[in-house]
C-alpha cells in the first residue's frame, strides 16, 4: 500500500513564472471586496445603494459602515 | 495548478461566506434590529420637525432606499461575495507560500495560513477598532475610520511578516524561536495600537450589553468564516494531494 508520497519542498513549490500571471486576479478580487465592504457610491456610481444592500453584512463583518 | 487552487479558493470561500452568513443571520440580526430601533428613536428625537430640509439634492439619509427585509437577504450576498474575494486572494497567497514557508503538509499549511490570516486581518483591527452596530459611530468620520481600520490590517500583515522572518532567523530550539516569533508579532501591533488615534463614538446611553453582544457576534461571524474556510480548503488540498485517488478540484 502506498501511503502519501514524501515530497520534498522543491516539488511542491509553484514557480513564480507560473504564479505571477494569476496575480492579475488580485486587484479584481480586492475591488469586489471594496464594493461589498466599503463603497458608498464613489466607485460604483450607484449612490448609497450598495451601502444599503450590504448594510447588515458590513456591520456584522466588522468594517466601519457609517 | 494555480488555476485549480484559485477555483478551489473561490468556490470554498463562497461556501464558507454563506455559512458565516447563516451564523450572522441567526446570532447577529436580532442585535442589529435592536440597534436600528435605538437609532431610529434617536433620529426621530434629534431631527424633530425639520427632517429633510438640509438634504435638498435627493441625497438619501440612512435606511429608506432598501427595506430591512432586503437588507437581511443582502447579508448573505455580502458574506458570500466577501468569502469569494477572500477565498480567491487566500488561494493565491497559499500558492506562493506552498513549498517556501510553513508546514510541509498541504492541509496543515492551509489551516496555519487561515489561522494566521484571521489573527492578522480580523483580530488585530478588531482589538483597536471593534465593530459597531447601527446608532454607534458618526457618519461624518466614516472615511477616516475606514482608513484607520485598513491601517490596522496592514499593521497585522506586516507584523506576521516580521514574526515569520524572526522565527526563521532566531537560532536555538523551539523554546527560543516561538516566543521570539510571538513577540515579533505582538510588539508592533501593540505599538501601532498605542500610536494610532482612538475612536470612541458610542452615544451616551447606548446599552453596554447590546454593544458587547454585537461586537462578539461580529467577531464570531468572522471566526465562523475563517474556521470553515480554512478547514474546507485544507481538506480539499489534502484530498487532492493523495496520489491514489483522482484529483478533485473542489
Amino acid at each position: 500500500m502506498s501511503t502519501m508520497s514524501a515530497r520534498t519542498a522543491s516539488t511542491r513549490t509553484i514557480p513564480l513564472s507560473r504564479l505571477v500571471p494569476w496575480l492579475l486576479a488580485v486587484p479584481v478580487l480586492l475591488l469586489l471586496g471594496y464594493l461589498v465592504l466599503m463603497d458608498n457610491g464613489a466607485v460604483s456610481q450607484a449612490g448609497g445603494y450598495l451601502h444599503e444592500l450590504m448594510h447588515d453584512g458590513r456591520h456584522l463583518l466588522g468594517v466601519p459602515c457609517h | 495548478m494555480v488555476r485549480t487552487l484559485l477555483v478551489r479558493g473561490l468556490v470554498l470561500g463562497l461556501l464558507a461566506g454563506l455559512v458565516a452568513g447563516v451564523f450572522a443571520f441567526a446570532a447577529g440580526e436580532p442585535r442589529l434590529d435592536e440597534a436600528i430601533a435605538l437609532e431610529n428613536a434617536a433620529a426621530a428625537q434629534q431631527h424633530g420637525e425639520h427632517a429633510h430640509g438640509e438634504h435638498a439634492h435627493g441625497e438619501h439619509e440612512h435606511g429608506e432606499e432598501v427595506s430591512r427585509g432586503t437588507q437581511k437577504a443582502g447579508l448573505f450576498l455580502a458574506t458570500g461575495l466577501y468569502g469569494l474575494a477572500v477565498g480567491g486572494v487566500f488561494a493565491l497567497v497559499y500558492a506562493g507560500l506552498r513549498g517556501r514557508v510553513g508546514p510541509r503538509s498541504d492541509g496543515a499549511l492551509a489551516l496555519a495560513a487561515a489561522g494566521i490570516g484571521f489573527a492578522a486581518v480580523i483580530v488585530v483591527p478588531f482589538l483597536k477598532y471593534p465593530a459597531n452596530p447601527p446608532a454607534v459611530g458618526d457618519p461624518e468620520t466614516v472615511g477616516s475610520r475606514t482608513l484607520l481600520y485598513l491601517g490596522m490590517i496592514i499593521v497585522g500583515l506586516l507584523s506576521v511578516a516580521v514574526a515569520v522572518t524572526t522565527a526563521r532567523s532566531v537560532p536555538g530550539g523551539p523554546w527560543a524561536r516561538w516566543p521570539a516569533a510571538v513577540l515579533a508579532f505582538v510588539v508592533p501591533v501593540v505599538v501601532a495600537s498605542l500610536l494610532l488615534p482612538p475612536v470612541d463614538e458610542v452615544p451616551d446611553g447606548f446599552p453596554a450589553t447590546l454593544l458587547w453582544q454585537f461586537r462578539l457576534t461580529s467577531l464570531g461571524t468572522q471566526l465562523v468564516f475563517w474556521a470553515s474556510f480554512g478547514t474546507l480548503f485544507g481538506w480539499a488540498c489534502d484530498r487532492a494531494a493523495r496520489p491514489e485517488r483522482p484529483t478533485v478540484a473542489a
